[in-house]
């Protein structure tokens, strides 16, 4: 029965390990062959924070199994990269959009421009003399 | 030049007590693993540093109403009084002992008199980081 159970661990933690890699890979060919800078961090963001999350799981499975130590380190770490990877993301389009970065020539859809000009257009009407 | 973005802030809100929460780990961890004041105060810092991102400068000294040089100081001396104590036993000057204490939460603790020192490590690196990065900051 023991013997089942490290079997099925070693299986899971190599496959988590490979899994988290490749998905780095993917997310380090997507970052060079992707055109702009929203589709290049829409690649990096996603697929590397998931590779960090499976190799981090990994670790922590390998921690419990072969010596038997519960580290709470490694889950707060894969909650810490779940919360900020995004957001930093978030940042950097942010910013990228609002110095005027402009988008891939064949993007068919801006709604941030509609809504940036219909605010402007509602602030207007609530302000108007200046 | 607070500009508002709900989502950093609202993240902000969270990471910050997971950074404190950490920082303060590293400092009591140090006697038997990796960590210590110095890394401690650091990390401290950087969340504090994350609030004045996320808000303004303004807003970190209204919620956190500390001067930090006088925090500063206070490590210092903290730790040159660590030093002066082992005087009263009659050591050489930084001699430090530890012993074992039956708390009533914690059970059989090991207290040792260097935490006090790198207590005032961690508040000289925490108050020398921050006077640094908010002088720096606030050029009005």
């Amino acid at each position: 029965m023991g013997q089942i159970l490290i079997t099925i661990g070693e299986w899971s933690i190599a496959f988590l390990v490979l899994f988290g890699a490749v998905l780095s890979v993917l997310s380090t060919f997507g970052l060079i062959r992707l055109p702009d800078v929203y589709l290049r961090s829409h690649a990096a963001t996603k697929t590397a924070t998931l590779g960090i999350l499976c190799v981090l799981f990994a670790a922590f499975l390998y921690f419990i199994l072969y010596e038997g130590h519960v580290s709470a380190k490694l889950l707060l770490g894969i909650v810490f990269v779940f919360i900020t990877a995004p957001v930093a993301s978030h940042l950097i389009d942010r910013s990228a959009y609002f110095s005027g970065v402009p988008m891939w020539e064949k993007s068919v859809q801006d709604d941030l421009k509609i809504a940036m000009n219909q605010g402007k257009h509602h602030e207007e009407l609530h302000e108007p003399a200046e | 030049m607070n500009n508002g973005d709900v989502i950093l802030q609202t993240s902000t809100k969270i990471i910050l007590f997971i950074i404190i929460t950490f920082s303060a780990y590293l400092f009591f961890a140090g006697h038997h693993n990796p960590g210590g004041g110095f890394i401690g105060g650091l990390m401290s810092a950087s969340a504090l540093v994350l609030l004045a991102l996320a808000f303004d400068l303004k807003t970190v000294r209204k919620v956190i109403p500390v001067n930090y040089r006088v925090l500063t100081a206070l490590g210092l001396l903290l730790a040159v009084l660590t030093g002066v104590g082992s005087f009263v036993f009659d050591v050489p000057f930084l001699s430090h002992t530890f012993g074992y204490f039956d708390l009533p939460l914690l059970g059989k603790t090991e207290l040792a008199t260097a935490v006090l020192f790198d207590l005032g490590v961690y508040l000289a690196v925490v108050g020398v980081t921050m006077t640094i990065i908010l002088s720096i900051g606030e050029d009005t």
